[in-house]
């Protein structure tokens, strides 16, 4: 079997008395798409920020490709192909779509210790960010400014902006949260076709959804991951059943 | 760069111009337009921190007061060329910046607005010492800094068009570096760090350089300031002074450095105005200043764009 793309062993991380994370290893192929779901609380969100580098763990490690990033920052880790999206849409408002995918070109595109030409005439930028943009389906809101797009283009903007990386692994922190259904079609759409070109850890609470895309699944509750598997897996799963399935279909 | 953004400096810089033709070139009207001009370098150098990388500094006046500095202390040494007073005032007051910045930049709100105030403050009080500059009573320049060895600044009329060409320049290229990559970077920071941090940006860089080039910016306002007055003294580097050209930027708008440049000209003129009238002039201009930033959230820039 080949490396796979993330592995963390035995992370910790407590808040005062609160364990949040509680000795969780997970393994991520490459290409593959990974959902983490648990209930509220669960620590999904906690993890990510971990993996991200936004949060430092208690103990245990972080290795991705290879590498042990346990101690890298959020900037270091995204320059080494690790993309992240957020719970909460987070954007650069006062920017364009197009110059908020622009950024995170020239972020791998040579130095930014630039200071004479305009970037906003950059062509091989704004080539690449279009791209990225149109891969999305945003194509045609390019020059609008992100605060004028509505929530569901804004997710579709954020995965455009992770996307220009051209990360190796995306983390999606619930990119469905709060869309319309339409929105949220077509973004399982989008997301669909990204499976194979890149890792995906996809953080979701739309049940459907996770089905639907993932590869396998890991269940996470209180901090501790009590299943991983293949969707049939974790369906059959008795104690993912009674710990968060259940509570679903009971409610 | 919006064309409205341009056509506003574009018409100060022509008036600026023609100014002394047209009933300004007396010698009172050209000390005030210069001194306007000088506060308009500086206000736009600390534009480039404020409304660009979004670092609110209550220290800047100690970058024109060690621009200022370097005059005399080069003067006391005899060396009064322009071309090594100017880049040797420029590259003190930006090391001072890059040092404080340093440690600064590693802070951010208010605790950033305190370390900044506390370096100005040191600056203050290191120059308040300098007993052989004149310590508190300040130091007096006998003669102007010389250009190619001669005495071109001297001259009213060289001198405002020295000011207007350099507060061009100073315009010009906080522009050219806000619409940079690098000034892209900046601003991306301001609006959402979390979001340069996510995409690969240490956002810290660049606000250190850009900190450090506002500095040698504001030290060649002081350099400027220096000649224009004949005069240096640490009351130059005073926190009032540093307060004064805050709100230059914020009077202005923080949208760019043609907010800057034109809050430092109303700033400066209403002033002078206002000491006309009355002796006790702060009065009408503290409360003019707090209803202008009440009534114009944006600035003057904001409200010219309004339309």
């Amino acid at each position: 079997m080949t490396e796979p793309l993330l592995e963390l062993r035995g992370l910790h991380k407590s808040f005062g008395g609160l364990t949040v994370t509680d000795d969780v290893s997970l393994e991520l192929r490459q290409g593959e798409i990974h959902a983490l779901i648990g209930p509220n609380g669960a620590g999904k969100t906690t993890l990510i920020h971990q993996i991200s580098g936004t949060l430092a763990p208690d103990a245990g490690q972080i290795v991705f490709a290879g590498e042990d990033v346990t101690r890298l920052s959020l900037a270091q880790r995204a320059r080494r192909g690790l993309a992240r999206s957020f719970q909460i849409t987070s954007l650069l408002p006062g920017f364009s779509a197009l110059e908020n995918v622009a950024l995170a070109v020239q972020a791998r595109s040579g130095s930014s210790f630039r200071f004479f030409r305009p970037a906003l005439h950059e062509a091989a930028l704004n080539d690449q960010a279009m791209a990225a943009l149109t891969e999305v389906g945003l194509e045609r809101r390019a020059a609008l400014p992100a605060a004028a797009l509505s929530h569901g283009e804004k997710r579709q903007l954020e995965l455009a902006v992770a996307l220009a990386m051209q990360p190796r692994l995306l983390l999606l922190d619930e990119p469905l949260a709060g869309t319309g259904a339409e929105e949220a079609e077509r973004l399982m759409r989008i997301l669909g076709e990204l499976r194979g070109r890149y890792g995906i850890l996809l953080i979701e609470h739309d049940m459907p959804a996770v089905f639907a895309l993932a590869d396998r699944i890991s269940v996470l509750a209180q901090g501790k991951v009590i299943a991983s598997g293949t969707k049939d897996e974790i369906r059959a799963d008795p104690v993912v059943r009674d710990a968060y399935l259940g509570d679903e279909e009971a409610a | 760069m919006r064309w409205r953004d341009a056509a506003v400096p574009l018409a100060i810089f022509a008036l600026l111009a023609i100014a002394p033709f047209i009933g300004f070139g007396q010698g009172y009207s050209l000390t005030l337009l210069a001194r306007a001009m000088i506060f308009g370098i500086a206000a736009i150098s600390l534009s480039l921190i404020v409304g660009g990388a979004g670092l609110v500094s209550l220290g800047h006046a100690a970058m024109l007061g060690i621009g200022a500095y370097g005059v005399v202390v080069l003067d006391h040494a005899r060396i009064t060329e322009a071309w090594i007073v100017i880049p040797a005032a420029m590259a003190a007051a930006g090391a001072f910046a890059a040092v404080t910045g340093a440690v600064a930049i590693r802070t951010s709100g208010v605790h950033f607005i305190m370390i900044t105030l506390a370096f100005g403050q040191m600056a203050f009080f290191a120059t308040s010492s300098l007993s052989v500059y004149g310590g508190d009573d300040g130091y007096t320049l006998y003669n102007r800094t010389e250009l190619f060895g001669t005495r071109a600044l001297e001259g009213r009329l060289f001198f405002h068009f020295a000011c207007l060409g350099l507060l061009i320049l100073s315009w010009a290229l906080v522009e050219t570096l806000l619409a940079s990559r690098f000034g892209r970077v900046l601003r991306a920071a301001h609006q959402n760090e979390t979001r340069a941090r996510a995409v690969g940006f240490e956002p810290y860089r660049y606000r250190l350089v850009a900190y450090a080039l506002a500095g040698a910016l504001g030290g060649l306002a002081g350099v400027l300031l220096a000649n224009g007055a004949e005069f240096v003294a640490p009351a130059y580097l005073s926190w009032q002074r540093s307060g004064d050209l805050l709100f230059m930027v914020i009077l202005g708008g923080v949208a760019g450095p043609h907010g800057a440049l034109m809050g430092a000209l109303a700033f400066i003129l209403i002033e002078e105005w206002l000491a006309h009238l009355t002796e006790h002039w702060r009065l009408i201009f503290g409360p003019l200043l707090i209803l202008c930033v009440y009534f114009m959230r944006d600035g003057m820039a904001g409200v010219l764009r309004r339309d």
